[in-house]
């Protein structure tokens, strides 16, 4: 490099601010009247957000040029590790009924799915950037697919919705970002629309009328549309037998979902219980650390899925505004990084990245308030975590990175 | 990708956008949880944490009418046990049969205290001793949901001494919590069972307070006071009676270990009652908090029926006693006037139809006037004047005393009297066929046999009102008025007349051996027929009298049950009233003094 990196302030300010917002969280989270091993987690968040700080270091002094040579190899080794924890993975904490976990001697190194997020992002990054135009047909969403397919298909055999749920999300984002149209994204996603709306006949068919009319108006291959129409139908068909695949926990996720009240005492219960942790905390809150369903243990998992409850309880709607506005801004700074990226790697990586957080701040928050389903997800530099804490702050890296390789002052782009 | 600028800031614009969009519609879910809804999940959340601990309220004290204590509170201890669920609840009450002795049947009863309310502790023990608190304080860290409670306790100082006045209390029943009168109750209260402790549940229960304790997920207590303030319990207001509890007790030792019957003692003027006593009585003490099955089993084999109030519930036909009716009847209808005499002199018996009516004096009265007929209590005298009456007055007269209803005591579980309805005819015709009854029947009802009996309650109501002017209240226990009720008219020569045939009785009549010096007693004996001519028992002795006889300050009934003939009440009848009257004059002294 010829001149000096200006790093991105702003983006850093912000991502420190709720790495410490959530520090907080955390620390409260185990301020408990319930003897919990929760109380003492937050020196070892803090030490994670350390290592966290230092590989943040690390990635932004990597060249994007660099990030886009060891990709490959990269990618390869990740999808090997994925590989290997479908046989030696372990489950633990949140996800105790996942393989989620790699254990070498007794010791528990972390989830390599947190990482994965990252190096799928980079893996998409390249094969996209790789074509000189959007991918236009769904045949030419193979490449992209493949990529993204191989540690999904991994990841669910852990098995790990909600990180595979995240998978899906950078996939379309990234997609979007690389100019495909939305109709070859809903022709896309067309059969997973069909798989999920098959609960409901009539509302299948509706959208299968719509699908219909958007094949004609896209006009794709023939073969193609045979072959979305006949996906669709098999979807459809194949639904049931799916959900009778699912784990019983999972369906139990999906009923309590629809309906957390069918059965308050046991799976709707952490539902219900954060919708009452936050509804309780009002405008204001109950005080920091004074939230009574998080000191009296009614709150589950509340250090990491249901952290946002806390901030409910505690620091009321004003806090909770606070967090997600911290979020809106950095994601938005994000996209304009995206936006300024003086190649089409860097670009789609940003974007990339963004977007993973976005899925995960998404799907927690909407989670605590059911607007989502729970899936387990975390919430980004809140819930506790190494692997993930670490992996957001590599992701912050790569973003100041690119923010100071891209057009113009940082500040002065306007989109 | 395509990787023009222009198309590259447009996505940045829809992705944006987007962004926003998503990250407003989560803060307006969040506003319509934290604002809007806020109310309804603060309750939820204080609900999850916050248990009530019900404070019993003291009972209202119960006094007498000088202020003595008939009913109070002592301090006890009350023990139940929180639980988030009746798997919980039955696995916490399992470990505590480790530590103290809890049977089956009692935890079974506490798991339906809980189903009921589970919001609330779990009653396990209303009355729990001193020791058993100890042995739980010291495992307290075992039993996180314990909750021991300080709790007034029902006391009766003179226990059964007051029984039949005063009732007592017990644990709420599952049949009393359906009802509608117990509307509010919770498993595991006090409520009044019977006596005065049930007829005034209301006024004595007070109001009970509520301390908040917290809890955690799992039901365990982690804060016992401070989660937010307390609502104090609030005491119900002392109830004054019209009670003598001296006189009460002077009664309950009179009648001792060997009698049995009842006692009713009665202000004749107001109807205010100065005693009421059924022997043999039961300890109330020993009810409240759960009485032991072994006390309740011997109390109920017990063939002298001690838990049988038998000055309430209890019937007896009122013999002789009831003459004064079938007088009062007579006079009042101008039949006869008090010097009349009947066609036929009493020769010890009295036919009718071919069949002898005996008098209880084998030997015969003679020809004897209304006035002195009272005085010896001639049957023969009763059978003219009955059958002079005729059935259809006779019914008529002793409906209008009171004899077909209750005298109106305010005290529950009161019998209704047996007596014919009127008009008589139609009674008799409709019981025994138009055919099944002859004339005789007023023969009977004239000598206050056949089909009457009555409560000694009423008796004494009847008896308050020759006592003074034909006007009677219902007897009343509790301080308050008491309407009065017009039970017949006489004039005042024959009330007066009424009353010195009365006092004639006790002076040189059937109760002349009860005879106390300086003292005008009036009043009339009873013996009441028990049982059937083939298996026949020992009669039930009556004796309803008041003094004094010029200017009655006390009436009272009483009825010793297999007592033999009425002689054997009228002894303590003036007891009694010979207490009393000293009684009065002393305090009256004691007054003046001041």
């Amino acid at each position: 490099m010829k001149q000096r990196l200006i790093p991105d302030f702003t983006l850093l300010a912000l991502a420190l601010t709720l790495s410490l917002f959530g520090l907080a969280m955390v620390y409260s989270a185990g301020q408990t009247d319930v003897l919990t091993r929760v109380t003492s987690l937050w020196h070892r968040q803090l030490l994670w957000l350390a290592m966290g700080l230092g590989a943040a270091y690390i990635a932004s002094r990597a060249s994007v040029r660099m990030l886009d040579f060891i990709t490959p190899p990269v990618y390869a080794i990740t999808c090997v590790v994925l590989l290997l924890l479908v046989f030696i993975g372990k489950g633990f904490g949140t996800g105790a009924s996942t393989k989620s976990w790699l254990m070498i001697g007794g010791f528990r190194l972390g989830q390599p799915s947190e990482l994965a997020k990252i190096v799928v992002v980079l893996m998409l990054a390249k094969v996209l950037s790789a074509r000189r135009d959007a991918p236009k047909s769904l045949l030419d969403l193979w490449q992209p697919a493949l990529v993204v397919g191989v540690p999904w298909i991994l990841i669910m055999l852990q098995p790990d919705l909600g990180t595979g749920l995240v998978f899906i999300g950078i996939f379309f984002a990234m997609l979007f970002w690389s100019g495909c149209s939305w109709q070859l994204l809903m022709l896309a996603a067309s059969p997973g629309i069909s798989l999920v709306l098959a609960v409901n006949t009539t509302i299948w068919g509706a959208w299968f009328l719509i699908l219909i009319a958007l094949v004609v108006w896209y006009r794709p291959y023939i073969a193609e549309g045979v072959f979305v129409v006949v996906a669709n139908v098999a979807m459809g068909v194949v639904a049931p037998l799916v959900w009778e695949r699912l784990n019983p926990y999972q369906q139990r996720r999906l009923l309590v979902f629809l309906d957390p009240g069918s059965d308050p005492l046991r799976s709707g219960y952490h539902v219900i219980q954060s919708q009452v942790a936050i509804g309780s905390g009002g405008w204001l809150g109950k005080g920091f650390t004074m939230g009574t369903q998080k000191r009296l243990a009614f709150l589950p998992a509340q250090h990491t899925d249901f952290i946002f409850p806390v901030v409910g309880e505690e620091l009321g709607f004003v806090g909770v505004t606070i967090a997600l506005l911290l979020f809106l801004w950095l994601f938005m700074r994000c996209v304009r990084v995206a936006g300024r990226a003086t190649d089409s790697f860097s670009s789609l990586v940003a974007f990339g990245l963004v977007s993973t957080w976005f899925v995960h701040v998404l799907v927690n928050v909407g989670m605590t308030l059911n607007l989502m389903p729970i899936t387990g997800i975390p919430l980004p530099f809140f819930s506790y975590g190494g692997s993930f804490l670490l992996a957001c702050w590599i992701a912050v890296g790569i973003e100041i990175r690119i923010s100071g390789e891209g057009r113009g002052k940082a500040d002065t782009l306007v989109i | 990708m395509n990787f023009h600028p222009n198309d590259v800031q447009r996505r940045a614009r829809v992705a944006s956008g987007m962004l926003f969009l998503t990250i407003v519609f989560l803060i307006g879910s969040f506003f319509r949880a934290q604002v809007l809804q806020h109310s309804q999940y603060a309750l939820a959340s204080e609900k999850n944490r916050l248990r009530e601990v019900p404070i019993p309220a003291p009972r209202g004290q119960i006094y007498d009418r000088r202020g003595e204590i008939i009913a109070e509170n002592i301090p006890g201890y009350t023990v139940s046990l929180l639980a988030p669920g009746e798997d919980s609840l039955r696995a916490a009450l399992a470990r505590l049969s480790g530590t103290i002795q809890l049977s089956d049947e009692q935890a079974d009863a506490v798991v339906k205290r809980y189903r009921r309310t589970p919001n609330r502790p779990a009653v396990i023990f209303g009355d729990a001793s001193f020791d058993l608190v100890s042995v739980l304080e010291e495992h307290r860290v075992e039993f996180p949901g314990l909750i021991i409670q300080a709790a007034p306790k029902r006391y009766y100082p003179d226990g059964p001494a007051v029984a039949a006045l005063v009732g007592y209390t017990g644990e709420i029943n599952e049949t009393e919590l359906g009802s509608k009168d117990f509307v509010g109750y919770k498993p595991g209260q006090q409520v009044g069972k019977t006596g005065i402790e049930k007829r005034y549940e209301a006024r004595l229960r007070g109001q009970e307070g509520v301390r908040f304790v917290e809890v955690d997920v799992r039901g365990r207590v982690v804060r016992e006071a401070g989660a937010r303030e307390d609502l104090s319990a609030r005491p119900a207001p002392p109830l004054y009676t019209n009670i003598d509890l001296d006189l009460q007790k002077f009664i309950v030792k009179l009648f001792g270990d060997s009698l049995q019957g009842a006692v009713v003692a009665l202000e004749p003027k107001s109807g205010e009652v100065l005693a009421l006593h059924s022997a043999p009585s039961f300890d109330p003490n020993r009810f409240v908090g759960g009485v032991s099955r072994a006390y309740f089993d011997s109390l109920n084999t017990d063939k002298r029926r001690p838990m049988y109030n038998k000055a309430i519930q209890g019937t007896y036909p009122p013999g002789s006693t009831w003459k004064l009716a079938t007088a009062i009847t007579a006079l009042e209808d101008s039949v006869v006037k008090l010097e009349d005499h009947m066609p036929a002199p009493c020769t010890g018996s009295y036919t009718y139809g071919n069949r002898p009516f005996k008098c209880h004096k084998h030997t015969g009265h003679g020809s004897l006037t209304l006035a002195q007929a009272i005085e010896q209590s001639c049957d023969v005298y009763f059978y003219q004047l009955g059958l002079k009456l005729g059935i259809t007055r006779l019914v008529a007269g002793g409906v209008a005393i009171g004899s077909a209803e209750r005298s109106g005591i305010d005290l529950p579980n009161e019998t209704k009297p047996n007596f014919p309805t009127a008009p008589a005819n139609d009674y008799f015709n409709k019981r025994y066929g138009v055919r099944g009854w002859s004339p005789a029947v007023s023969m009977n009802m004239a000598i206050g046999q056949g089909e009457n009996s009555q409560t000694v309650v009423n008796m004494a109501r009847f008896y308050s009102a020759l006592a003074t002017d034909g006007n009677a209240a219902h007897p009343q226990v509790v301080r308050g008025l008491s309407e009065k009720e017009k039970l017949f008219e006489l004039d005042s020569a024959n009330m007066a007349g009424i009353r010195a045939a009365l006092a004639g009785v006790v002076s040189h009549g059937t109760a002349a051996a009860s005879r106390i010096e300086g003292l005008t007693m009036a009043g009339k004996t009873g013996t009441a027929q028990n049982g059937t001519e083939a298996e026949h028992r020992p009669d039930h002795a009556w004796f309803v009298g008041f003094a004094p006889a010029d200017n009655p300050k006390i009436v009272v009934a009483v009825m010793i049950e297999f007592g033999g003939h009425g002689t054997r009440s009228a002894p303590i009848a003036a007891k009694i009233i010979e207490h009393f009257l000293k009684a009065a004059t002393k305090q009256a002294f004691i007054t003046e003094g001041n």
